[in-house]
């Protein structure tokens, strides 16, 4: 009887100590959360954004948010962690309690398929009227942004995913001219037989989502555009002859890679080319950020250029803002919105971040060399949808394409397997 | 009225952590269950707005034929058996060498303990380094430690190896808890009454005839204990595997990792299917261990 006594009252000790931890956690928690919710004034804007570069922009965009809405007051919601992964677990669950931002960022396309699916997002077609985005913005883009006729988000900035960084140096030292750039996956084949015939890293790869930026690359350069945006509408079959071909160059094009590439991530893979342990690296055009930081010039400390074969093609992937059905203050987030979608914040934030505006009528002026570059090629080329970054198809189909990728790339799967195992990735 | 006395205090004191344990822990295993058994896989159907049809244990079947979770249970067990012996066989051995109380046997103690104090996300970072899988002139890491104490043919590309990667992220869980298997052993040992080996002496046992016969069957229940132990911490592997590896690479696959990936991709019937897969592993393994400590107090009393 005593001891009962004894170890019930224990446990309840042990209960309420318990109890008063996890209310100091929730109680820290609810508070960051309603941050954005209670005031009629708070404008909680959810990013993945909490440093380097992206920080720089979201606050260059809360400058000119402050200055366009000053009744409006920016809460900042961002979460940092897992390049956006940390984010997308807390947002999933806020959506599910029914307890969303105000407005979230997220990749522009079919990344967003999930969140329409399920009722979790506004239409905001009626903005773009509204704030005038319709004509800014290229038609190629509309497209592809559209879902049965409606848009469901503000792309706020553009990124480029063929793009090829090659290091000069090493590439003159295998007898390549670095300012000459290979007509197809073919011919850069042969010029990456030739660096890897001088016992240096021909290609840096890292981990699989960059692998599978590779992958989309070669899809690009070896189907076309029209090819290409039918591996995910369904007008290109993945079974096709013309897939099997693009699949082999991807093969041949990991052969290669270095052998510790799925324990790195993309800054690893990029520094391997700034070092000249490289000579070239596949990777989309936030990776001109690690360029200029170094003060590696444009020209003399690396040179860039679409993916052999994919000229006219720009692999595009957009961050974008939405309005979540039952939002706390819709009104703060459509200004947002609109801040986002306007010229003046376009321009701020990608100044800071080194992408370039959505909007077709920003003065390149304002930008860098290679920002310049990128512009122009947005405003000429055809547009296609990266699938690394979510733009070309959803997320379930994203993850079954990179486990099979993975599975090849370690050797766990042959050709023929791997292209069925795509195949019906996409279904 | 006797028996309320008898019985009400205990019971209120109680009754807050049985509910808390009836909901948040048997409740969340329910709906756990619940949920495995629907078609659940899109996100419209996770938050209501298309219905789910329930489907039995066609989740668990489609699950255990495909070719990719097979891979991550077979990964798993190759984990789980390296880790265990590797820790078992290191934590004996230590706990053998201390057993004789010696100079700065506590320093040795703490050296080997310490690396449990660190988390396994931090652990991990510096071993992804350290198995790093690049051979010959880029060589880093343990490879580039075996070139440069010339055992260049001990290099090898470590996780990377599609079929038995898995057993080396088991390194650096040995690494971190052999030590804590070291410490129960030593526990099991002082355990053991000098009196008893003063018998066995004194009947003519040579000192190896004493460890064999007197000392070490009074470890298996130690032993019992650390095999659970290690065991299920095994089984739920997660976060090594993670900050070593990646959650998409193939050769690293387990079922905490594909759990993972199919609720990243809204497919939370199969996500609670993979977790529910693991509850029953670890019940197979934990249960009989209850039973078997439950019957033996009831017996010693």
């Amino acid at each position: 009887m005593r001891r009962i006594g004894v170890v019930a009252t224990a446990a309840a000790i042990g209960l309420a100590l318990t109890a008063c931890s996890g209310g100091g956690d929730g109680g820290g928690d609810g508070d960051g959360g309603d941050g954005g919710g209670d005031g009629g004034t708070d404008v909680e804007v959810f990013t993945w954004w909490a440093a380097g570069s992206e920080l720089t922009g979201l606050e260059a965009l809360e400058a000119v948010f402050a200055e366009q809405h000053p009744d409006l007051t920016f809460v900042n919601g961002a979460v940092a962690g897992g390049a956006g992964s940390a984010a997308k677990d807390l947002l999933q669950t806020r959506l599910q309690a029914g307890d969303p931002p105000d407005t979230f960022q997220a990749h522009a396309g079919a990344e967003l398929t999930d969140y329409i699916a399920a009722g979790q997002l506004e239409d905001v077609s009626d903005l773009y009227t509204e704030f005038g985005l319709t004509d800014v913005f290229p038609q190629d883009l509309i497209d592809l942004l559209t879902v049965d006729g409606s848009i469901y988000s503000v792309p706020s900035n553009i990124h480029r995913s063929n793009v090829v960084w090659a290091n000069p140096t090493v590439l003159e030292s295998a007898g390549i001219d670095p300012t000459a750039v290979p007509a197809d996956i073919d011919a850069w084949i042969a010029d990456l037989e030739a660096v890897q015939a001088t016992g240096v890293t021909a290609l840096s790869v890292a981990t699989t989502w960059t692998q599978v930026n590779l992958l989309e690359t070669v899809l690009m350069a070896d189907l076309g555009a029209d090819g290409y945006v039918g591996l995910w509408n369904g007008d290109t079959d993945w079974a096709s002859a013309d897939v099997t071909t693009a699949l082999e160059h991807f093969e041949t094009l990991m052969s290669f890679t270095n052998t510790d590439r799925d324990g790195l991530d993309w800054p690893e893979a990029t520094q391997m080319v700034i070092d000249g342990t490289a000579a070239y690296n596949v990777m989309g055009d936030w990776a001109v950020a690690a360029f200029e930081e170094q003060g590696v010039e444009r020209g003399a400390g690396f040179v860039d250029f679409p993916v052999p074969g994919s000229e006219g093609q720009f692999g595009f992937l957009a961050d974008s803002f939405t309005l979540p059905v039952g939002a706390p203050n819709p009104d703060g987030a459509t200004a947002w919105l609109e801040t986002v979608g306007s010229l003046e914040g376009q321009v701020a934030f990608n100044q800071a971040k080194g992408s370039i505006p959505a909007r077709t009528d920003a003065d390149p002026a304002d930008f860098s060399e290679y920002q310049q570059s990128a512009i122009e090629s947005y405003a000429n080329d055809a547009i296609v949808p990266s699938l690394a970054h979510g733009a070309a198809a959803p997320i379930a189909v994203l993850n079954a394409i990179s486990d099979a990728t993975s599975k090849f790339t370690t050797g766990g799967s042959d050709l023929a397997t791997y292209q069925e195992e795509l195949a019906a990735a996409v279904g | 009225m006797k028996t309320i006395k008898r019985w009400g205090p205990p019971v209120l004191l109680l009754t807050p952590s049985i509910i808390l344990m009836a909901v948040f822990v048997y409740g969340l295993i329910v709906a756990n269950f619940a949920t495995s058994a629907t078609d659940n896989h899109t996100s419209a159907q996770a938050t209501g707005v298309q219905p789910t049809v329930f489907v039995g244990i066609g989740n668990y079947l489609d699950l255990l034929a495909s070719e990719a979770f097979q891979h991550s249970l077979k990964n798993l067990l190759l984990y789980t058996v390296v880790f265990l012996v590797g820790t078992m066989v290191i934590g004996f051995v230590w706990a053998w060498l201390l057993e004789r109380p010696m100079r700065g046997e506590g320093i040795f103690r703490s050296v080997y303990l310490f690396p449990m104090a660190v988390s396994f996300i931090a652990s991990g970072v510096v071993w992804r380094w350290l198995l790093n899988s690049n051979e010959g002139e880029q060589a880093l890491g343990l490879n580039r430690l075996f070139q440069m104490i010339g055992l260049d043919f001990l290099q090898n590309p470590w996780w990377n190896n599609i079929s038995w990667g898995i057993a080396a992220i088991a390194l650096p869980a040995i690494w971190q808890l052999s030590g804590y298997v070291m410490a129960l052993f030593l526990a099991g040992f002082r355990g053991v009454p000098e009196e008893l080996r003063e018998a066995g002496r004194m009947d003519g046992a040579s000192e190896w005839q004493v460890y064999r016969h007197v000392i070490f069957p009074q470890l298996s229940p130690v032993a019992l204990s650390a095999l659970i132990i290690i065991g299920h911490m095994s089984l739920k592997a997660f976060d090594l595997i993670m900050s070593i590896s990646k959650p998409s690479n193939y050769q690293t696959k387990v079922p905490a990792v594909d759990m993972y990936v199919f609720k990243s991709s809204f497919d939370y019937a199969n996500s609670a299917a993979v977790g529910a897969i693991l509850l029953i592993i670890v019940a197979v393994l934990v249960i009989p261990y209850l039973i078997h400590t439950n019957r033996k107090e009831a017996s010693g009393r």
